[in-house]
């Protein structure tokens, strides 16, 4: 019996060894992750996420300390992709789709001041100083910079209009199976 | 002539006996027409009237705008009411820009009654007239026939084939088309035939319509390089790539057009279409609709003005019951309309109206993999798969395995023995995929628009700052230069 | 309020899990009607109280999953499963054996899995299995036949009292069953011409199933004839029963060709033991089997070579419950390699090349 436990143990001792060593001299170095999160997210510094900026964003992402879902514009298509790339298994089908939102300019208010085309991140509103502005619906992300900045409380958030070009079908709803 | 294989499919029944034996009648010309700005794919045309304004009959109301696209016309004579966004006849019940034409009933018309000789024509010249007429596929998918027609003067075509195949259960309009007009059906192939170069059209006709293969016999005896081809009547025989393969025995590749195979495929409806606009230079401006279902009380094939409410044929036809379904096109693909005040368009073939009995609301189980999907799909996909990975979300894949080819013909939920509504979940998942293609592209669009931003900032700042260094170049130079004046004062003095 | 628009289609073909469920019941009640007549009123005991017991423990599944229970019992399922049990047990079984059983096909073999659809092996055969390997000696108790009616036939009261208190005089009474017979006499190096013609063998009486077995394993030809009117309803395909019986037949054949005195003939094989009922009813589960032909020819073929592998090497003189168990493991196996090809694209799932245009 002694000599059954003996050989074991200096089984499992060699071998632990013979393994620990290996993880040392043999270890891969990870893939710069970060840059590749960064590529897939949109780019604008909306600062939606909380971040500072989408840099920033990839970062917390590649630690760990983010979630996959926490990038508005993104929506779905950006968690699953993120998903896919860093290999996490999540149920992403509670995930809420936001519905997408422009900025539009009340034109009686605007006043001129030059102040919301400086915040936006995309470049989506044209204005001088002292002439009324105007949003390009199609450059406008939602990220509503312009929003907090505005003094005069003139830009709101629409929800993009459904047009028959746009309208899909619903998600087929269980019928109620009777009893 | 030998016959390759079908796929798949299913044996509906077929219903065609409630309107088979129907002449094709006119409906009497409505009060008020609403003629939609977008009747086709593509870009929606481009309106040419206002409000107030005159038009005969085949007058244009808005013009083609880029090069998928076709112009609309008046269907009668009479005023212009209104130019609104009016209901579409889409199960959404979203609406579409719409020209309101009040008719006088005078019925007066552009287009001539004698007809031309097309055959002097070039190719290019028969293909602006058949654009210039508006005319799209008929047999409900509205493609711009111009646009395929042209497509024979850029590339090698060999056969022309002509679906006279109407497989979905109820309609008889192109039966009743081959029956009655055969000759002018022959007539618009002939002009195909010219405008394309070739010498080869095969007319396809399912075994179920003895009549219209006969008669159709008959008419293309006077042009040899029309043949008349029996094919078995299975649905959906009407596809046009499986009518290629049946033909010919050979497949369209994935991602191409059958252009690319020397084939072109029209509706026989088009080619009558193609006759008229070709020969006497009339725009599409009516059709045949078959009206039917078993809530119909008396079913009929009408010549249709586009523009009329379907309101008026159900009230022509007879309503046997209050609780229906309203189905433009046939019970296998076509598309619930969210009510009766909508108007019939050139992609119309069919309004079935069906009771609760035919069309229940059913209540689906769960998946016991039959896999009597699989048996039915003439695409060769596998609906169970399909729908599982749908359920859970991953869109993805269930477009890598084949939901990016599927045909939506409903073969597979019309077996399903679970009635799980399968083609339901197509639909919902390509519009998810859609979507989120839409999203990519916003995103790298976005990427470039703020990468430009800051580019366009570090360029002002960099003006600036250059700016600011040649403001203290000059100014350092001309305190020198007062310096050297001082001193100069200072030594004069 | 707008209401959601209808997808198309707007038809039906008025299919229905039930009808499945239904024809495949009636397909077997020929054999079972005649079981029951030759092995007497324990047969129906037992018959009736596996089905209980299926139904009840899928009663309590679905209680415990949450969902509807009347809806989903009406299906037909879980008798159907009741049934195959049934028929693969022996006739004379105790109760416990049949309540067991159920229980095990319906909890096990079906609910944890997920319910209707979701189950990766058959339940009855699962069930079977495992009363096979647990309690090898009330699973391999066959009596000979005691047709109703007959005055060997036991009484009411006498039945009840075998299906509950087990069986009376049991070495008396107790047979070898055919299959069970040959293997034996051949482990003990007697020819096969000498143990067939001890134990009375003819194919008359096997084929009609007028020998001892279970239920399923003896009337051959009528479990034929209800295969062949599944056929016609077209609820399975010939694929799987015909390619698992030819399977069986050419190795039979070839085996027999070499040793006659050791290995049966292919007759032998394909009318005795549970091959009709396997080939018909089990193997063919819609559940449990691969979607397209070609899949379903492979697992047919997987089965048709187990089963002779087992029934002539193995340790069992019947193979099909095993066979049927490992050929159910490599169905998503074959599921994911074997799949059609779709119009316009090659095998690989990659865009066809265009023909070039040289007309």
């Amino acid at each position: 019996m002694i000599e059954a436990i003996g050989s074991i143990t200096i089984l499992g001792l060699t071998l632990g060894s013979v393994l620990g060593y290996a993880a040392r001299v043999f270890k891969v170095e990870s893939d710069p992750i970060t840059e590749k999160i960064e590529a897939m997210l949109p780019g604008s510094n909306c600062g939606q996420c909380g971040f500072p900026g989408c840099s920033t964003a990839a970062q917390s992402i590649a630690s760990g300390e983010a979630a996959i879902t926490m990038c508005p514009p993104g929506g779905k298509a950006l968690a699953q992709d993120l998903a896919t790339l860093l290999n996490i298994d999540m149920d992403l089908s509670a995930v809420k789709e936001e519905e997408p939102l422009f900025a539009i300019v009340s034109e009686e208010l605007c006043i001129g001041c030059t102040k919301c085309f400086k915040a936006c991140p995309t470049d989506a509103i044209i204005g001088a100083p002292k002439q009324i502005h105007v949003v390009i619906q199609e450059a406008c992300t939602g990220c509503k910079a312009c929003i907090d900045i505005c003094p005069t409380e003139c830009l709101q958030m629409l929800p993009v209009e459904h047009t028959l070009k746009t309208w899909k079908w619903h998600k087929p709803v269980p019928e109620p199976i009777a009893a | 002539m030998k016959l390759f294989r079908f796929r798949g499919g299913v044996h509906p029944k077929g219903y065609k006996e409630l309107s088979e034996d129907l002449a094709i009648e006119q409906l009497p010309l409505p009060s008020k027409l609403y003629i939609p700005l977008q009747q086709h794919i593509g870009d929606p045309a481009d309106v040419a009237v206002s409000i107030g304004q005159s038009v005969l009959k085949g007058q244009v109301l808005g013009h083609s705008q880029g090069t998928i696209s076709a112009p609309v016309h008046a269907s009668s004579s009479g005023t212009i009411i209104d130019i609104l966004n009016f209901t579409a006849p889409h199960p959404s019940g979203l609406a579409v820009k719409t020209v309101v034409l009040q008719t006088d009933g005078k019925d007066q018309q552009t287009h001539n009654t004698i007809p031309l000789s097309p055959f002097n024509l070039s190719p290019e010249e028969v293909a602006t007239r058949v654009g210039a007429a508006g005319i799209v596929g008929l047999g409900g998918a509205a493609f711009p026939s111009a646009v395929k027609l042209y497509q024979g003067v850029t590339r090698a075509i060999d056969t022309l084939i002509i679906n006279g195949g109407e497989c979905e259960p109820f309609l008889t309009c192109d039966d009743r088309l081959m029956r009655e007009r055969a000759e002018e059906v022959i007539d618009g192939i002939r002009i195909m035939l010219h405008t394309l170069k070739i010498k080869k059209a095969l007319v396809a006709i399912e075994s179920n319509k003895p009549t219209a293969l006969q008669e159709m016999k008959q008419a293309s005896k006077i042009c040899p390089e029309v043949t008349v081809v029996k094919v078995p009547t299975r649905y959906p025989m009407g596809w046009d790539k499986q009518l290629i393969r049946i033909l010919t025995g050979r497949e369209v590749p994935a991602g191409k057009r059958s252009a690319d195979l020397g084939v072109i495929v029209h509706n026989v409806a088009t080619a009558y279409a193609i006759h008229e606009a070709v020969r006497y230079v009339k725009p599409l401006i009516s059709r045949i609709v078959t009206v039917s279902g078993d809530a119909i009380i008396k079913p009929k094939n009408v010549e249709v003005r586009m523009g009329t409410l379907v309101s008026e044929l159900l009230d022509y036809s007879g309503l046997n019951s209050s609780d229906y379904r309203l189905v433009m096109g046939g019970p296998m693909m076509g598309q619930a309309l969210p009510h009766a005040q909508v108007p019939v368009v050139k992609g119309c073939n069919g309004i079935v109206v069906l009771s609760n009995n035919m069309a229940p609301v059913q209540s689906s189980q769960a998946c016991i993999r039959c896999s009597q999907c699989i048996s039915a799909c003439p695409v060769g996909l596998l609906p169970l798969e399909m729908v599982t990975r749908i359920k859970k979300g991953d869109y993805k894949s269930a477009n890598d395995i084949g939901l990016k080819d599927c045909i939506g013909c409903a073969s597979c939920s019309y077996v399903c023995p679970a009635n799980i509504p399968l083609v339901h979940y197509f639909n919902f998942a390509k519009g998810k995929i859609r979507d989120q293609q839409q999203v990519q592209i916003k995103n790298q669009k976005t990427k470039k628009l703020a990468e430009a931003k800051r580019v366009r900032i570090a360029a002002i700042e960099k003006s600036k700052k250059e700016a600011a260094a040649a403001r203290k170049a000059q100014r350092a130079a001309e305190k020198a230069k007062k310096q050297q004046l001082t001193q100069h004062s200072d030594a004069s003095t | 309020m707008k209401l959601a628009p209808h997808s198309a289609p707007h038809t039906h073909s008025g299919n229905a899990v039930s009808r499945v469920m239904l024809h495949v019941i009636i397909a077997l009640l020929p054999a079972t009607i005649f079981g029951i007549y030759i092995f007497g009123l324990p047969a129906l005991n037992l018959l009736l109280i596996t089905i209980i017991s299926c139904l009840i423990a899928e009663a309590i599944s679905l209680r415990i999953a949450n969902k509807p229970i009347t809806c989903h019992l009406l299906d037909g399922s879980a008798l159907l499963t009741g049934l195959l049990l049934a028929l693969s047990l022996p006739p004379w079984a105790p109760w416990w054996i049949g309540v067991l059983g159920g229980f095990f096909a319906m909890i096990v073999g079906k609910h944890i899995f997920g319910g209707l659809g979701q189950n990766v092996f058959n339940p009855a055969m699962l069930a079977r299995v495992a009363l096979l390997i647990s309690f090898p000696l009330e699973m391999t108790t066959w009596v000979d036949i005691k047709p109703l009616f007959t005055p060997d036939a036991p009484g009411f009261i006498e039945s009840l009292q075998i299906t509950f208190l087990g069986i009376p005089n049991l070495d008396a009474i107790s047979s070898a069953s055919l299959m069970g017979h040959a293997k034996t006499e051949l482990s003990l190096d007697r020819s096969l011409s000498d143990s067939l013609t001890s134990i009375d063998y003819s194919l008359t009486s096997t084929s009609l199933g007028i020998v001892a077995g279970s239920i399923g394993e003896t009337s051959s030809i009528l479990l034929l004839l209800g295969g062949i009117y599944l056929l016609v309803k077209r609820i399975i395909s010939w694929h799987i029963p015909l390619t698992m019986i030819a399977t069986i037949v050419v190795l039979a054949s070839l085996f027999h060709f070499i040793d006659s005195e050791r290995y049966t003939d292919p007759l032998f094989h394909i009318f005795s033991g549970g091959i009709m009922l396997g080939a018909f009813f089990i193997a063919t589960d819609l559940v449990t089997s691969p979607n397209t032909k070609l899949g379903q020819i492979i697992f047919a073929i997987g089965i048709g070579v187990l089963v002779y592998v087992i029934r002539t090497w193995g340790g069992y003189p019947e193979g099909i419950g095993f066979a049927v168990l490992l050929m159910n493991a490599m169905t998503p196996l074959i599921d994911h390699y074997i799949k059609p090809r779709i119009y316009g694209r090659n095998r690989r799932g990659n865009p066809m090349a265009t023909p070039s245009q040289n007309d």
